[in-house]
């Protein structure tokens, strides 16, 4: 009887969602506001001055998990390197996010931007061109080389946000 | 009486075709309506993209599975696995000769019975049918040379058997009362009122027995997804898996007929034109089935054989012994 009683309750409970309205978010046509911090397509970085931040130190490709980064280093006249060419493939990208954080100069960033499916896999092969914007991303300020690799001009303690040297003797009991 | 047969046969193939028609296009349309419910069910929406309200998805479906390529597993005895499919659908399909589905209509000047057939041993054409289709699961799951195949198969084949011994039993009363076993008499002797008024027990019985027998939830052990990969049809592919879902489908549709026409009055009713209350008949009991699709899960195989042979089938045979009781004390 309580088996009964169960059983009915069921029906009931499917009856009245059969007219409630779903809850469905119908994606194509209502597309949900990603969080900032969400992880899709990789772009590639300028600093404030527009210049590429990118160094090509290879620190990204060495990290990727699935190799799915190469690149290639040159030198400038100016004696910065930048990458002579840049590939990412995203058919094998995993949007795991290691790249961002091993690279030293905020250049590869990833993006909430999701929606680069493709009917020819090769299209997913992202060179340089495809990958660079013309925007410093989640920190727009930033420039590396006002912070480290550059030769010292002034003295000790008088770079962008280095703090006074420590006097060792005015530190003793 | 050349020209009286030859009509009569012409009537007779423009009645079949229009029925098996309508009858596929309704059990298309049912996988559709089946999806719907279910989806809102579970508040969702169910198909909605190929057409207005998804409304082209079963042609999208069919278009699908005619295309699709027909593969036989290695190892599989060929020509039983390709018959198989058959099976189930035909049996079906034929089931539906002995239904009528409305009052006996004039035309030009000839009275045309809304059956096919009235065969006077409707019933027992029924039931035949519906266990000759368990022939199409236990082939088909044998044949398959796929173990999930093979212990759907065998589950199908138990359930089945089981389940028409209570099936029968229970349309015993709606026979005694009717006192015929053509459909046609059975729906005529509800003029007055549908037996379901008058047994109740019978009712109930009916729907548990027919939807084990129709393989449905909460009795779908043939093919526990979850258990057997798909259950016997696991290695069918393209059109010969469609035609396993079509008769699930057009059972189905059966089902609904089968309970309308014993229980339900056939098309029996006030107001509304006679087809139209079948319908609407029909609609109601294959509503039910898919509401209890979203309710019930699947019960244990021990739960399934004790509900038929220690609740169902006794409850069925009290049932027709009260039924004669109460007959012989009104004569």
């Amino acid at each position: 009887m309580e088996g009964l009683k169960a059983l009915i309750k069921g029906l009931a409970t499917t009856l009245k969602i059969l007219f409630r309205k779903p809850v469905t978010e119908q994606y194509p046509e209502v597309k949900r506001a990603l969080p900032a911090r969400s992880r899709a397509v990789i772009v590639l970085t300028r600093d404030p001055d527009g210049e590429e931040r990118c160094v090509a130190c290879y620190l990204c490709s060495a990290v990727c998990p699935v190799s799915c980064i190469s690149m290639q280093s040159a030198q400038r006249e100016d004696g910065r390197r930048y990458a002579r060419w840049f590939r990412i493939n995203f058919a094998r990208c995993i949007y795991c996010g290691l790249c961002e954080e091993a690279c030293p100069t905020l250049a590869i960033q990833l993006t909430p931007h999701f929606e680069t499916s493709q009917r020819d896999i090769l299209k997913l092969v992202y060179e340089k061109e495809d990958l660079l914007v013309n925007h410093g991303g989640k920190n727009q300020d930033y420039n590396f080389y006002r912070y480290a690799g550059v030769t010292m001009v002034g003295d000790k303690g008088s770079h962008i946000s280095e703090k006074e040297p420590v006097d060792l003797k005015s530190n003793l009991p | 009486m050349v020209l009286e047969w030859s009509l009569g046969f012409i009537l007779l193939v423009v009645k079949l075709s229009v029925v098996l028609i309508l009858l596929l296009t309704c059990a298309a349309y049912l996988v559709w309506v089946e999806r719907k419910l279910l989806g809102r069910m579970q508040a969702r929406y169910g198909p909605n993209r190929a057409g207005r309200y998804g409304l082209l998805q079963p042609m999208v479906d069919v278009i699908k599975l005619i295309t699709k390529e027909d593969t036989v597993p290695e190892g599989a005895s060929k020509i039983i696995f390709l018959l198989a499919p058959g099976v189930v659908a035909l049996t079906a399909l034929l089931i539906f000769a002995v239904i009528p589905f409305g009052r006996n209509i004039t035309l030009w000047g000839r009275s045309v019975p809304l059956v096919i057939t009235d065969l006077n041993i409707g019933l027992l054409f029924v039931l035949a049918l519906s266990s000759i289709g368990v022939y199409g699961i236990a082939l088909g799951g044998w044949a398959s040379n796929s173990k999930y195949s093979l212990l759907g198969g065998i589950r199908g084949v138990a359930q089945m058997i089981s389940y028409e011994i209570p099936l029968g039993l229970s349309v015993v009363p709606v026979i005694m009362l009717a006192r015929s076993f053509s459909l046609v008499e059975i729906t005529n002797a509800q003029s007055g009122y549908p037996f379901i008024l008058v047994q109740p027990f019978s009712f109930v019985i009916f729907l548990i027995a027919a939807v084990a027998e129709i393989k449905r939830i909460p009795f779908d052990l043939p093919e526990a997804e979850n258990e057997l990969g798909a259950g016997y049809h696991t290695e069918y592919s393209g059109m010969r898996f469609g035609l396993f879902f079509l008769g699930e489908y057009i059972t189905m549709i059966i089902l609904g007929s089968l309970v309308a026409v014993f229980f339900l009055g056939g098309w029996h009713g006030p107001l509304l034109p006679p087809i139209l209350w079948f319908l609407v008949k029909v609609g109601v009991i294959v509503f039910v089935l898919i509401w209890f699709r979203a309710t019930f899960p699947r019960i244990r195989y021990d739960q399934l054989m004790n509900t038929g042979w220690k609740v169902l089938i006794p409850a069925a045979l009290l049932n027709i012994i009260a039924t004669g009781a109460i007959i012989l004390a009104k004569t």
